[in-house]
């Protein structure tokens, strides 16, 4: 049988100022194919990734154009 | 309250004050007709848009930026467009003041936010910044990462422990306050552990490295606080979700509203985009989408400073909704160790009943002994001790001083044909016979915490319907201990296995809406602390089993943490009530006077930026803590 990898990993978003964009990123990064699970805290500027250990590395890229697209300042650190 | 802002916060304040004192100036020179009749509207749209535009340049470019990726529903894009409309209905002063008071809401809660951060951070601040290490005879300062199991560390008071170890040399007192909330120092001696995050108050500690910095308590604890991001409130959600709709709804009835009653009023345009644009004022969720997440933040903030660790405002939530708490009774009710509580002496004083209690069980390091030698104080000399035997479950028979002593349970006493009183006492009753006459007997059992009677009454008072013990003793045992607390249900005689299934059992029984809580100290209770819908772990500094199962975790065993918990959560959600009740509540009620032209554009600003701002105000009390 083929079993799926799932990683969880969380990360701090830098300049994460507006709580409303807070909510699109995580809504965007949701519809990321490969994305189990995502959560994004606006108080402690923290993003939880739960996805495929495979494809990770492409879906924290495509989490980072996102993330840039609502804020522009705002990027992923590990 | 100390105002600190950052440098980026500064010059955003230097902008709005020169932006307020530019606009106070204009408001002047148009009110009192300085300008030529001929050009005044031409010179008042030029002044009033240069305040907009040094206000509001970088809403403007966000704006723009938004039409690009296709987020419409944005509120800089939204704001733009309401004060570039009123602009062109000739409201000058309004799409000014419009854009300056969502620019005030916008650097106030920028700073709301970072100071709800910071004094969590603060809050946090635990990670020891070095160590200070002896090799060869000579003491280096390190960093604590580097420091590696059965290193011998130094510990000068005012230093905080850096990493979890044993005392090898030297005592101090420790505060542990920022890890436990308790204020009273806790005194550590040689083969006491220390836990990472304490400060040494007094003096020098020598110290032996249990764990590295990376599995120390305090990495730990930084590690759970971190990742309480993940488990978001419902509520929060709720939030989340009903701002996706909420926003693009408004701005929908905006533009029916502009189009559709002046078509069939047969009325201006003029009147009916005005009521419109009020809309789009109000229709950002700002007010709800920063107060809530801030009111759990500081919920969970407060809570960790006094000593009580919420994994995510889920946990908060659910625990406002608990009205079933079902404890462990060995180490969470009661102390855990057992002690002589009762004496009964027959023809002999208390004194010697110990004595030869304490003689007899010299040489068994069976928990019953040892509480018995703990009771008689003195030093068991076991020279004066001959002829021991021992009945295997039973007791002991030996000669003490020239007299054969006989100490164990009845079935000893029957054994040797001793008369003793049959007792239907709680714990485990100890007869003693002298010479074959029957002595006396003395009660031995585990303690209640000093403070159990205490809680259970706190709990109760403050609603919890059902108080449930859940042990391992005997049932008559354990009637006597719930009847003591107060407790209404219990159940005894579980093997540790069992308890799952007790607990399921009582989870199939809960109301809906409402939760049932689970408290225990980690010790084979794991399996029921994630069992439960919330798992509280209490005295877990240091046991990771406990730490990783419960959803909960205070810091030390004071069982009041319980009811100080209960009471921080209630008033984080009551705030986030408040909160959501008051910031839709005007936005609504603007929304139809509005609709009806009663409210104008300063009303909007109201219904946006102060509700905002009251609601942020109000959502950082949750950081105030509770004692």
């Amino acid at each position: 049988m083929y079993l799926e990898i799932v990683m969880k990993k969380s990360f701090k978003l830098e300049n994460l100022d507006c709580a409303h964009c807070a909510a699109v990123m995580e809504n965007g990064i949701k519809k990321i194919e490969g994305v189990h699970e995502v959560s994004i805290s606006f108080m402690t500027r923290r993003l939880v990734l739960d996805a495929d250990e495979e494809r990770f590395p492409e879906i924290l890229k495509e989490a980072g154009v996102i993330c840039k697209r609502v804020e522009p300042d705002c990027f992923i650190k590990e | 309250m100390s105002v600190t802002l950052n440098k980026k916060q500064c010059r955003f304040l230097y902008r709005i004050i020169a932006a307020s004192v530019f606009f106070a100036f204009a408001v002047l020179l148009s009110v009192n007709g300085v300008f030529p009749a001929l050009y005044s509207s031409y010179a008042e749209f030029v002044l009033f848009l240069v305040v907009y535009l040094v206000i509001g340049w970088d809403v403007l470019l966000r704006a723009g930026k938004d039409i690009i990726h296709g987020n419409v529903f944005d509120e800089h894009f939204l704001m733009s467009i309401a004060t570039i409309g009123a602009f062109f209905l000739g409201q000058y002063p309004e799409a000014v003041a419009v854009m300056l008071f969502y620019q005030i809401g916008e650097l106030f809660q920028s700073y709301a936010v970072e100071k709800s951060r910071r004094s969590i951070a603060e809050l946090m601040d635990i990670s020891p910044d070095h160590a200070y290490i002896e090799r060869d005879g000579v003491i280096v300062s390190v960093d604590p990462g580097e420091l590696q199991v059965g290193d011998h560390i130094v510990i000068k008071a005012g230093d905080r422990v850096p990493v979890d170890g044993v005392v090898i040399a030297g005592s101090s007192e420790l505060d542990t306050a920022s890890l436990t909330g308790e204020s009273r120092p806790r005194n550590v001696g040689v083969g006491d552990q220390v836990i990472s995050g304490c400060i040494n108050v007094s003096g020098v500690l020598h110290v032996r490295v249990a764990k590295p910095l990376s599995e120390s308590t305090v990495t730990r604890i930084l590690e759970l606080v971190e990742s309480a991001a993940g488990k978001k409130a419902k509520t929060e959600q709720f939030i989340t979700r009903f701002s996706r709709y909420y926003t693009p709804a408004v701005v929908l009835a905006a533009v029916i509203l502009s189009v559709i009653p002046p078509l069939i009023l047969a009325e201006p345009f003029t009147i009916w985009i005005e009521r419109a644009l009020i809309f789009l004022v109000v229709s950002c969720p700002c007010a709800l989408v920063i107060s809530i997440p801030l009111s759990f933040f500081g919920g969970i903030g407060g809570a960790s400073r006094s000593g009580i660790l919420v994994k995510g405002s889920s946990y908060l939530e659910a625990l406002s909704k608990t009205d079933t708490i079902v404890f462990d009774k060995t180490g969470t009710l009661t102390n855990g160790s057992f002690s002589v509580t009762e004496i009964h002496p027959i023809g002999i004083s208390e004194r010697e009943l110990l004595e030869i209690a304490a003689h007899a069980e010299a040489y068994s390091s069976h928990p019953i002994a040892v509480s018995l030698r703990a009771a008689y104080q003195q030093t068991v000399s076991t020279s004066d001790l001959t002829d021991v035997s021992e009945h295997a479950g039973h007791g002991v028979t030996a000669m003490y001083l020239g007299r054969r002593i006989a100490v164990g349970n009845v079935e000893l006493m029957q054994e040797l044909g001793v008369n003793s009183e049959k007792d239907s006492l709680s714990g485990h009753g100890i007869h003693v016979a002298v010479d074959g006459r029957y002595a006396g007997w003395l009660v031995i059992a585990d303690t209640l915490k000093s403070n159990a009677v205490y809680t259970v009454g706190e709990l109760k008072k403050l609603g919890i319907r059902h108080i449930i013990m859940l042990t391992g003793d005997s049932p008559n045992v354990a009637a006597s201990i719930a009847r003591e607390l107060g407790v209404d249900e219990y159940y005894a005689g579980l093997l540790p296995q069992d308890k799952v299934s007790v607990m399921e059992g009582i989870l199939a029984k809960q109301r809906a809406g409402r939760t049932a809580a689970f408290v225990g100290d980690g010790i084979n209770d794991a399996p029921v602390l994630s069992r439960a819908d919330l798992g509280i772990a209490m005295g877990s500094l240091g046991s990771d089993a406990a730490i990783e199962a419960a959803d909960i975790v205070l810091m030390d065993d004071d069982l009041l943490k319980i009811v100080s918990a209960i009471g921080i959560s209630r008033r984080t959600m009551h705030i986030v009530f408040q909160n959501i009740v008051f910031a839709l509540g005007v936005k609504f009620l603007v929304l139809i006077l509005a609709a009806f032209g009663v409210a104008n554009m300063w009303e909007a600003v109201f219904a946006d930026v102060g509700v905002a701002f009251i609601a942020i105000l109000n959502a950082m009390r949750t950081l105030k803590i509770m004692r």
